[in-house]
């Protein structure tokens, strides 16, 4: 963390006047901000010397960048869902070791508690780093100490397992909460899926992640235990119209088409749970669909350009439909090119997977890309984590992922290998905690 | 088998037609020759068209139907060969249609009103030329010969073997029939492109379990290889073998059938091997009798086959592309003949780590100058 500029930065200007083409986020580089944290933990370790205690926003408040941009915790529905997707995700799924009530009720209020810290920039506990007694382990894990909020958000959701006799949370299962099928082509791994509670955090800094998922594993111990955790190294979908289409592994534009925070009616339909949805505890909530997908990118790196467009459906380089121009131009299904053979194939990826096709059906898609070392057979074990919230599984992701796996062509290219579903509760009132419409 | 049955047909030909449409990967479609799109005017009676002439190359029309019934608008060629079309224009909607036209010559614009009969037809002349790729290399409609010779060879022998194979089954000759199930799997994997393309049999005939849709019966070579290494010859094992040699037969008349390409034939060497990365490497093709490798051995023949069928091409355009796929080819066949035992070779459970990443090593090797073929075939 003590990296300074590199040529290949841009040069530092603490106020940029205006909008940068490049967007926000991309205004301050991590390494820079590595470099303050630097000089920011040089300043911590001092004012720890004198017993003063130094919060990570107080270090960095002539921040005023995006990087440093703070995510309300509270609200009517949980954040990180339609909040404009950040760059970098931490996902972890937790097993329930206890069987006591009362211990997973505690759990709940001290992991919101901490949620709500971290997410405004500091420590998971007052004076946790580095203000606490030097004869105790510090309550904060400090590595995040001197980084700013970094639109930090952390999303909770309840995993089916979660709702049998130990919680006495049997009658609470929603209907909807259900037991997703299997499909062809499913390599599922037993170890990349499940759980009886999943957290989702994301961050414009990876550092911050991690930071949040490993206090909030650590506050766990003796309650939960980490099931299984995925990495995320850069958004896969836009959520808001500000943000440009991100690009995944395949190197097209994904999520063009995805639902948008803008679009408020959409979003009630097919992601907000509604009251008479049942149960009454999930109303404003929603379900997190969570898939590893593995990509054979050195399969697809080989694939012509022209089949790989005709796979997906657009052009690679500007990400317009065929037949169409820019990017954001409607998708016209109902084009045909030589022959009369439509230009989107009939197993084209944005054919099957259109709300056309599917009888008006959509997602929220915020899923991530990520790469886990090596398959051990000289390949990048690369993919994409795909998160999507829907408002009814059974008639949203799961005819849509029936429709894929049986039709698109992409699947030659990838294999789903951990799969997880979760119900996740209204967002939090202030004095409230994560879930309590549900268990207080 | 791959997963979905479509590869070499449906792909191959949709990406045909967008090469020929000109939309590959290119960011100029919306240029149209002689000036910004053609508005076209449709109404329940008319089809007004803003302008009936253009330059050769891309067209873009641009649909607007001021009728009350859905409409339809047609670009069509000589003897009514449609050049583009784009269907389902609700009234009061604008749509655009994008239509590649190399050669100049009378053309014919069309509304239809309800999406019936032959429209209303305009006349519309293109005139110029546009670069046209011209396919009269010698060289490649002897290489697509000489492959469909080669595949009308394996096809024979598929029919054969697997008729053996059938007959152990049915005989209840157990062991007899677990030898000849690798026999008969080589002719298949070793023209599995050209199978493939008939995406209602792959499913039926080399269809894996973990592949099947719900409500999908598991049938064909990998039903009666769960039977014979795994469940136990059952009740329906001689019905199954009976419709696995009526689909290989039917599949054999259609592979002899089928006119390939020379792009085609490029694209079968590469899809063999993305088989053998994907599906053999890994073990998932045989999971009860493990003889992956046999299959893993006639995917690599049959790339051979397609890339010998070529050779004269590449040996023309790109030497250095030869020598280089002369080394990988030789370097799987070394690696692989270790694990020969006599007529046919280790089972994949006998492999170590070290063994199925050294062959992954030059899989992945040979994989990725013969993803080059394609392109040296297309450009001269």
């Amino acid at each position: 963390m003590t990296g300074t500029p590199t040529t290949n930065e841009p040069a530092p200007d603490p106020a940029p006047a205006s909008a940068n083409a490049a967007g926000p986020r991309e205004r301050l580089s991590r390494r820079r901000l590595f470099g303050m944290a630097g000089a920011g933990a040089a300043v911590a370790g001092v004012s720890a010397a004198v017993g003063v205690a130094v919060s990570r926003s107080e270090s960095v408040t002539t921040v005023t960048d995006a990087a440093a941009e703070v995510v309300p915790f509270h609200g009517e529905h949980q954040a990180g869902i339609v909040t404009p997707a950040q760059d970098r995700m931490h996902f972890v799924a937790f097993d329930v070791t206890t069987r006591r009530r009362d211990d997973l009720v505690a759990l709940l209020k001290a992991w919101t508690a901490a949620a709500e810290r971290m997410t405004t920039g500091l420590e998971a506990k007052e004076n946790g780093a580095v203000g606490g007694s030097p004869q105790a382990p510090p309550a904060d894990t400090g590595e995040a100490l001197d980084l700013p909020a970094s639109a930090l958000t952390l999303t909770i959701g309840l995993g089916a397992s979660l709702f049998d006799d130990r919680f006495g949370l049997a009658d609470a299962r929603p209907p909807k909460l259900i037991d997703i099928p299997a499909f062809p082509g499913d390599d599922l791994d037993p170890r990349r899926g499940g759980g009886d509670i999943c957290v989702q955090a994301c961050a414009n800094d990876p550092q911050v992640a991690v930071h949040a998922i490993r206090n909030l594993a650590r506050i766990g111990f003796g309650k939960v235990a980490v099931r299984w955790s995925q990495l995320g190294f850069g958004r896969t979908s836009s959520t808001t119209r500000a943000q440009t289409t991100p690009r995944n592994l395949f190197g097209f534009k994904d999520g063009t088409r995805n639902l948008k925070a803008e679009d408020v009616e959409a979003l009630r339909e097919h992601v907000w749970v509604q009251p008479g949805d049942g149960p009454d505890w999930l109303v404003g909530g929603t379900y997190l669909v969570a898939r590893r997908i593995r990509m054979h990118i050195e399969i697809w790196d080989r694939t012509s350009l022209v089949e790989q467009e005709v796979i997906v459906g657009r052009a690679k380089g500007t990400g317009a439909p065929l037949g169409q121009v820019d990017e954001f131009d409607e998708v016209d299904l109902r084009v045909g090119g030589a022959g009369g053979e439509p230009l989107i194939g009939e197993n084209a990826h944005i054919r099957l997977a259109s709300p056309e096709a599917l009888g008006g059906v959509r997602l929220l898609r915020r899923g991530y890309n990520f790469t886990d070392g090596s398959d051990g057979l000289g390949h990048l074990d690369a993919g994409l984590f795909f998160v999507a919230f829907n408002r009814d599984t059974a008639k949203q992701f799961v005819p849509m992922q029936q429709a894929l796996s049986s039709k698109d062509v992409m699947m030659e290219y990838i294999e789903h290998t951990g799969s997880g579903l979760y119900a996740v509760p209204p967002g939090v009132r202030p004095g409230g905690h994560w879930a309590d419409t549900l268990i207080r | 088998m791959t997963r979905i049955p479509t590869g070499l047909a449906a792909v191959g030909a949709a990406a045909a037609l967008l090469a020929l449409a000109g939309c590959g990967g290119s960011d100029d479609t919306a240029q149209t020759g002689g000036g910004g799109p053609i508005a076209i005017t449709a109404s329940d009676d008319s089809c007004g068209v803003a302008r009936n002439t253009a330059d050769a190359g891309t067209i873009t029309f641009e649909v607007t139907n001021k009728g009350q019934r859905v409409t339809e608008f047609y670009l069509y060629a000589e003897g009514d060969r449609i050049m583009g079309e784009v269907e389902n224009v609700a009234p009061g909607l604008t749509r655009r249609l994008i239509v590649e036209v190399p050669e100049a010559g009378r053309y014919q614009t069309a509304c239809k009103p309800g999406m019936q009969g032959k429209g209303i037809r305009g006349d519309f002349t293109v005139s110029g030329q546009a670069t046209k790729q011209v396919d009269s290399d010698a060289k490649l409609a002897e290489a697509a010969k000489s492959y469909q010779r080669y595949v009308n060879s394996q096809a024979d022998a598929l029919l054969t073997r697997t008729t053996e194979f059938v007959d152990a089954v049915k005989a209840g000759e157990v062991e007899d029939a677990k030898a000849l199930f690798p026999v008969a799997r080589t002719y298949w994997e070793r023209i599995e492109p050209v199978a493939e393309s008939f995406g209602d049999l792959d499913p039926r005939i080399d269809g894996r379990e973990a592949d099947l849709e719900a409500g999908q019966e598991f049938t064909g070579y990998h039903r009666l290889e769960k039977d014979l290494w795994v469940s136990g010859l059952q009740a329906d094992s001689p019905a199954t073998a009976d419709r696995l040699l009526t689909d290989v037969n039917e599949i054999v008349t259609r592979a002899k059938a089928v006119e390939l390409t020379p792009l085609q034939l490029a694209n079968g060497a590469k899809e063999l091997l993305d088989e053998v990365a994907t599906g053999k490497i890994t073990g998932e093709e045989d999971a009860f009798s493990h003889t992956d490798l046999w299959d893993f051995r006639a995917n690599v023949d049959g790339s051979r086959a397609a890339i010998a069928a070529l050779r004269p091409t590449i040996e023309e355009r790109k030497a250095d592309l030869l020598t280089t796929l002369d080394a990988a080819f030789a370097a799987v066949d070394a690696v692989l003949e270790k694990h020969r035992r006599g007529d046919g070779f280790a089972l994949y459970t006998d492999l170590t780590e070290a063994d199925v990443k050294e062959m992954a090593a030059v899989v992945d090797a040979l994989g990725e100058p013969i993803s080059s073929v394609a392109e040296v075939v297309v450009s001269p």
